[in-house]
């Protein structure tokens, strides 16, 4: 499997989700923005995290906007994979890839810290190495986490089962102090009507090595593998 | 010509913003507020002296990048 690692100025975790990619086989390459096109053969789009533009405007409001989104909504539309993390959620919010804003986090406060997400689904390219409902504790680092949208569009994600990620605590509660900054419906994260565009908050690349920290973000780097080599 | 275009958010999209502002002026001993929007503005000058067509532009330019209007509302000003 072929990856696009899209760069922005200002992005700064494109290099971490570059190796999370390559330990479980997946090949990265770096794009820069203003391209016009993704490398022939991309299977999957990766936008990573970091502030793009300095957050200018609103979070991913001028990324959302760049040369290469277009080839990426071209790509989406013929059901290839997108993943937007972190910054790269906003993007793709912005962007129109994925319904919702992320608004400033409930408590004002930019939030770094481990924080445990249950995997809603574990039938998608992204989280067949999980298991059902598996809690996994992975890192969150954002001033603008907390998930919003009209009624109707929450009705549409809940009852076409879109949430990838919830907030919750190390037990899998939802609710309280299991979410971090206020999320409508604990959502951490939220598929594509296709399933094949994840945007999310957390930040699994981040643990993907026993020496700092945990592994548990790795599942989504051997799901995204082994659905490559299914498909190949 | 110049412009002004204001950002606002939507009624009942939550504001913490406006919130934390609307605390700190309480704090400051600022009678009567009874609450806080923090929006944005932007002046633009446009070379043009077409009225109507500077409108079209500007409603343009909220719809595709200014304004998030999943959240926020624009009002276009010619000045």
């Amino acid at each position: 499997m072929k990856a696009a690692v899209l760069l922005f100025p200002g992005i700064n975790r494109e290099n971490d989700v570059a190796r999370a990619l390559a330990q479980s086989g997946v090949k990265p390459t770096i794009v820069w923005h203003a391209e016009h096109d993704l490398p022939q053969g991309t299977d999957l789009v990766v936008v990573p995290g970091g502030f793009s533009y300095g957050d200018y405007l609103r979070c991913g409001a001028i990324a959302g906007r760049a040369n290469i989104m277009d080839a990426v909504r071209a790509h989406a539309a013929r059901g290839g994979l997108v993943l937007g993390i972190c910054n790269g959620f906003q993007i793709l919010c912005e962007s129109g890839l994925l319904p919702g804003v992320l608004m400033r986090n409930r408590d004002l406060k930019f939030i770094c810290k481990e924080q445990y997400l249950r995997v809603e689904r574990h039938d998608t390219a992204y989280t067949n190495a999980y298991s059902h409902h598996q809690i996994i504790k992975v890192c969150i680092a954002h001033g603008e986490g907390n998930y919003v949208a009209d009624s109707a569009t929450i009705q549409t994600l809940e009852g076409e089962g879109r949430v990838a990620f919830r907030y919750c605590d190390a037990a899998g509660h939802f609710g309280g102090k299991g979410n971090p900054n206020g999320s409508m419906n604990d959502i951490a994260g939220i598929y594509s009507e296709k399933l094949n565009v994840l945007g999310m908050m957390p930040h699994p690349e981040n643990l993907i090595d026993s020496l700092i920290g945990g592994i548990d973000g790795r599942g989504m780097f051997e799901s995204l593998g082994a659905f490559g080599a299914r498909a190949a | 010509m110049k412009a002004r275009v204001t950002v606002t958010l939507k009624t009942g999209v939550l504001d913490p913003q406006g919130k934390a502002i609307e605390g700190a002026l309480r704090s400051l001993g600022i009678d009567g507020v009874d609450s806080v929007r923090q929006g944005k503005v932007f002046d633009i000058e446009l070379g043009t002296v077409d009225k109507a067509g500077a409108e079209a532009a500007l409603k343009n330019a909220c719809e595709k990048l200014l304004a998030n209007t999943v959240v926020e509302n624009y009002r276009v000003e010619i000045l």
